[in-house]
Order: C-alpha cells, then structure tokens, then sequence
C-alpha cells in the first residue's frame, strides 16, 4: 500500500486511466457492463479533474464516427463499448483503422445475443480481429488502466497510426475491486506527450481525408496499413519496458510466460481467466505436475514469434478461450495453429473453450484440462466445450 | 441583420473544382455556391454520396479546403467531432460544414443528425435533395416524390413509381427547436446564399436543405437544371422557408402557381403519370400549403 493506492473496479480504473492520458474529447453511449466508465468520466468533467469535451452521442455507431470526427483534426479522442455496441461499430470500426486515426477504445468483453447476456465472453472483440485495430487483452484492473496509457503512445507513433482496443472481461474484471497503484500525473505527462500529427485536417494545410481509390491504387494503401500494425510490435515491445522503467510495472510486451520452461503441458489463453491459471498451475507443481501458462496480450498485432518460441519448448498445448467461431473452432486456437504451420514439429494442440455468456471457469475446470493434455496421447475432440451440460439437440 | 450577398459580390475564388460530376448537375451548383459563402475557414464532411465521389479520387482532391468523407449514417457524427475537437484544440474562427444528400439525410442519416441537433454542436448541415439515391444508380429514398419512376420504384399496369409523398424533413429537423433551418432551391440562388449566410453566422446548428435537380436521375435536359429547381418553387411542389426563434417563415408566396404538368413533363421520370397520378399530387400541394398558409409566417 501506498499513498497512491486505490480500491476500485476495472471499469473506474479504465476512467482513470483515460483521465491520465489527456483525451480531448470523449464520445460514448452507454452499455453494460461498461457504463461505469463513462459514468466516471462524466463525473470527472464535471468536478474539472478532466479538462475535455464530452458528446452524449445518441448511438455507438456516432460514438465512433463523433471520435474519426475529432481525430480528423489531430485531437485525442477516447471512447468505450461492449457486445451489441461493439458490432453497431463494426463499420466505423474499419473506417477508423483505414484512415489511420489513433483513437483508444476500452471495450468491456460482453456475450453477443441472442440468448441476450449482459455478462462476459469474448465474442464480441475476437469476431472483429479483421478491423485493422490493435486489441490488447488484459488480466486486472491495473493491466487495464496501465495499458489505456500506453494505448495511446503506441497509436500515436507515427510509425504505427493505427487505433487501439483495450478488452477487459465484462463483470469479472469490469466490476471487481480491486487494489490498484494510481500513476502520478506529472509522470504520465512525461510519458506520453499532446498528440502531434501531420494526418489531420487544419487551416495551415488544407487535407482531404478519406478519399477514395482506384483498384490500381487501393491494395498499396492496406499494404501499408498491414505493415504499420505489423511494425507495431517493436513498439509495443518498447513501450512496456519504458512503461515498466518509469512506473515499475512491466507486461513483457506480446506474451507473458509463467512457469512454462519445463511444462509437459501449457495452456495458451487470454483475459480475467489468467489469473486462475496461474493458482492451479501453483497448486498442481506442488503435486508434481509440470504445467505452466502462456498468455497471449495481444491478439493484433498477433504474437507469432512468441507462439513460436514456445512449441519449440513445449509440444503440448491448450488453446483455451471464451469464444467460438461457429461451424469450425475458437479463433484464438485457429491463430496459434497458423502461427506453428511450417514448423516441423511433432505437437499436440487442442481446442477448450467455454465461459459462454459469463458462465465461471472454475479452478475444477482448468485443473480437469491440464488433466487431460497430460493424460491423453491423442484427442477424440479437437474442440470440448469445458463444463457442457447438454448433447446436441437435447434443449 | 441584412444576410443578403449579391452574386457579383461573391468571392471569384473557387473551393471545389476539377470534380467528375455528370454535366448540368445540381448539386455540385449548390456545393460551390455554399462554399463560396462559407469559405477557407471550413471541415467539410460529406458521406458516401455523389458529391465525395466525384471529389475525392486520389490522387485528385476536388476540396481546395479540409474536406473528407464519413461513413454513410455518419456526417452529423463526423461534424460534431470535428467542432468538438476544434473547440478542446482551441481552434477559433471556423466552421464545421456538411453536405448529404437526401438518402444521407432523411434516412440513414437521420439519427445522427437528430442527436448532433439535439446537442445543439456547432454546424451547417446542406441536405441537397435530388430526389433519390442517385449515387447508386436512381433507388427510392425517403425523399423522393409520388409518382416519381426510379429503379426500385418502377411505373407498371400496376404501380405509379413511388407510391409515397416526400418526409417532411424540414419540419422534422425545425420540431428539434434547431437554431436555424431553412429550404432552399438552386433555382433562386439569391434565397439559397442568403440563408448560407445566415447558417454561417448562426450559433448552433443550422440546417438547409437545397433542391437540387439531378438530370441524370430525372432524365431532364442538362440546360434545364436550374430552370426545373425554379419552376418547382413557382407550381408549389417545393417552398422557400425559414425556421428560427421558434417560428416558421415562408419566403415566397406565389399568387398563383404555375402548372404541375408544365413542371412535370421535362422529367421523364414522370412521364408515366395518368392524369388521377396528377389529381393526387396537386392536392396534396394543396394541402401543404393550406396548413402553410394557415400557420406561417409570410
């Protein structure tokens, strides 16, 4: 404990972490379980702790539009959403990334109707992996406040240009306490200067923005954007040691790695659900297991090395997620299946996913899945649905 | 305050030029002239419409001034980024500007347009109404007139084009209590720079919406453009109206109207019509203009 620590939920450290970085403008509509942030926010402007304009727009699809508006003019513009909201994005979204607009987005991870649920899967982000925005995936409320910071200096580098998605899982993380360090203003200052850009409109020199293409010209466009999150790597890299120098806290940039240099068996997985990895993998080295965790931080740009690194080590992987694409397999493990094709190694991967519509993955669930990569030479399932209740067509 | 500008006193400076617009297009008329008005010290955003696609071919940018496209339901949003963004920057002296058409603005639009008026953020808003989705190859939009043929409203044995009247947007966007909105046609172009001007130096969201003929669309002659938006004011099928403190003002009160069918019959978008189609859209001016007359100013 020190004089800086606070107890709160994620969604009020996404505030303060938002409050920290300076937006200029906020743009939001509200939904659950985000709601609190905005909420915070407004409460901020109010009180005059944050000096910024904030558009109670009337739809998320605005809330985004409104945010292109006040990135069009070099300004910092933040918002946040979930679920529903998200995909009411899902055009704004592309057009955001395409005309390379850093705006920083929290999006609370909701499950997507119908059944309608208000509580937490990943469905929402991980089904818009193809949006050209980086998504950062984070574990706690202070990862989660952390990374709004460093969110907007790694979409601010011109080298990168790109905007930039901050998931936390909705309920689990966004409204759970939680004792978090606040960083000190001056020093977030330093770290992270008022946005300069030349992609922007201004009186100085006239732009248009947003043009459109011929077919000789447009794939040279998306090139250069596919290069620019690409490229983003090295400085997400970067960013987190700077981070970690100035305020202590680092995330080992792409992945992190947590007891798997002699695992016989690693669950590869995103999100709140690391946390309770991490306490079965302690409990079960105490019995003699060798299980370790690698958590994936950023699903784009996509840590391919690190996945990589790690089959070299390891030839026994989980892929477990809270998301399925329908007709085929959960999107996180078709990514780490591609990033190991054209290594020539023997190695086992399976498919878990579960934690649908805010259903709890317990430490019973995890345990049972490190149970089962161990003991099974080969898998009948290439993806278990963990904890179902039900046969096909029973309900 | 006197808004009126006299088309000699116009700046001969150009804003938007070298543009891929079909010849005698109107649109591009009321987009120069409101420019001309509005001038250097403007973003301008246009959805994805005829006028953003013939200005904005990379590499040949039409907008000599900041200009760029939204999404389609977006330019209300768009703009309220912009002045709000302008306004934290403290960028001072300038306005946010729009230019949709009447898809853009009657129907996908029109929600974003709604919330940016009910903010009441800083803007001047052109609707130019061609009467339908023109971009797209003539389809049936919330604004186009009964009995117009289009490529989804096709005139058969059974069904007379469009089978409904325009939506009163003008009355739609005045009932939000908006600070200034006005109608306006490229056919008396002084009316139109007037209410630009006074849309300029207005507080608040402004709102016009200019007739705008589109010959391609209506399949009228290029010539007759300008000629069609002022008969359309003259036979009563369009008005010239204000909106401000609270209360409408008409502009021009014709004694007589001139004829429908005159107006009509240079559109082969309408040659179709029977003369029941006829019966149908003059009494629904007529009726228009009872309740105007009853409750306007003039």
């Amino acid at each position: 404990m020190t004089n800086n620590t606070r107890f709160v939920s994620g969604d009020e450290a996404i505030a303060m972490g938002a409050r920290l970085a300076r937006p200029n403008v906020i743009s939001a509509y509200p939904i659950t379980p985000q709601t609190i942030v905005v909420e915070r926010l407004s409460d901020y402007i109010e009180n005059k702790s944050l000096d910024a304009e904030f558009l109670h727009v009337e739809s998320e699809h605005t809330a985004m539009a409104a945010a292109m508006g006040v990135s069009s003019i070099g300004a910092r513009a933040f918002t946040a959403t979930s679920s529903q909201g998200l995909l009411h994005m899902a055009e704004c979204l592309h057009y955001a990334s395409g005309a390379r607009f850093p705006i920083v987005m929290m999006n609370a991870n909701r499950s997507l109707a119908v059944p309608w649920s208000i509580y937490g899967d990943q469905r929402d982000s991980l089904g818009l992996l193809d949006s050209g925005w980086i998504q950062v995936y984070c574990e706690d409320a202070q990862e989660a406040l952390d990374m709004i910071i460093q969110a907007y200096k790694i979409a601010e580098n011109p080298e990168v240009l790109t905007p930039f998605m901050v998931n936390i899982d909705g309920f689990v993380l966004t409204h759970t306490y939680e004792p978090i360090e606040l960083p000190e203003q001056e020093l977030v200052d330093g770290f992270l200067p008022k946005y300069e850009t030349l992609n922007k409109m201004s009186f100085e020199e006239p732009k248009s923005l947003c043009f459109s293409t011929s077919p000789e010209d447009n794939q040279e466009f998306k090139y250069m954007q596919d290069m620019a999150i690409l490229k983003s790597i090295d400085v997400i890299e970067k960013t987190d040691r700077e981070y970690g120098d100035i305020f202590g806290r680092y995330y080992y940039g792409m992945t992190e790695n947590y007891k798997c240099e002699d695992a016989d068996a690693v669950i590869v997985t995103l999100g709140s659900v690391c946390g309770t990895v991490r306490t079965v993998i302690d409990q079960m080295r105490d019995e003699g297991y060798k299980v370790g965790l690698l958590k994936i931080r950023y699903m784009r740009p996509f840590p391919i090395e690190d996945i990589r690194d790690i089959a070299l080590k390891v030839s026994n992987l989980g892929v477990l997620e809270k998301n399925i694409s329908f007709g085929y397999e959960g999107t996180v493990y078709t990514n780490v299946n591609s990033a190991l094709s054209g290594l020539d190694l023997k190695i086992k991967t399976k498919n878990y996913v579960g934690g649908f519509g805010g259903r709890d993955i317990s430490k019973e669930d995890i345990r049972e899945i490190y149970i089962d990569m161990i003991e099974n030479e080969s898998f009948n399932n290439r993806v278990e649905y963990i904890g179902k209740e039900c046969e096909y067509n029973e309900l | 305050m006197n808004y009126n500008i006299r088309a000699k006193d116009l700046p001969e400076q150009e804003f938007h030029y070298g543009h891929k617009a079909c010849a005698g297009c109107g649109a591009t008329i009321a987009l120069r002239l409101a420019m001309k008005v509005l001038g250097e010290r403007t973003f301008s955003a246009l959805p994805a419409n005829c006028m953003s696609a013939v200005s904005f071919i990379y590499p040949q940018m039409a907008f000599t001034t900041n200009a760029m496209i939204t999404p389609f339901p977006s330019t209300a949003a768009v703009m309220s980024g912009i002045t709000a963004g302008a306004k934290a920057l403290g960028i001072k002296n300038f306005k946010t500007v729009g230019f949709a058409g009447d898809g853009g603005t009657a129907d996908i639009g029109i929600q974003a347009l709604s919330g940016a008026i009910d903010r009441g953020d800083e803007m001047v808003y052109i609707c130019y109404d061609n009467e339908a989705y023109m971009n797209t190859g003539i389809q049936k939009s919330g604004l186009t007139p009964y009995g117009t043929k289009t490529t989804t409203t096709p005139a058969g044995e059974n069904l007379p084009g469009s089978i409904k009247h325009k939506k009163n947007m003008f009355e739609i966007v005045a009932a939000h209590e908006i600070s200034y909105a006005a109608t306006a046609s490229i056919g008396y172009p002084n009316d139109f720079l007037m209410k630009v001007n006074k849309a300029k130096n207005t507080k608040g969201t402004s709102y016009i919406h200019v007739f705008a003929s589109c010959p391609t669309g209506w399949g009228a002659k290029t010539e007759m453009t300008v000629d069609i938006a002022k008969e359309v004011v003259d036979c009563g099928l369009w008005y010239l109206a204000e909106y401000e403190n609270g209360e409408f003002k008409l502009n021009k009160n014709p004694k007589e109207f001139s004829s429908v069918k005159s107006y009509l019959s240079k559109q082969s978008r309408f040659k179709h019509l029977k003369e029941e189609d006829l019966e149908v859209i003059i009494n629904h001016r007529n009726k228009k203009w009872k309740k105007i007359r009853n409750n306007w100013v003039f």
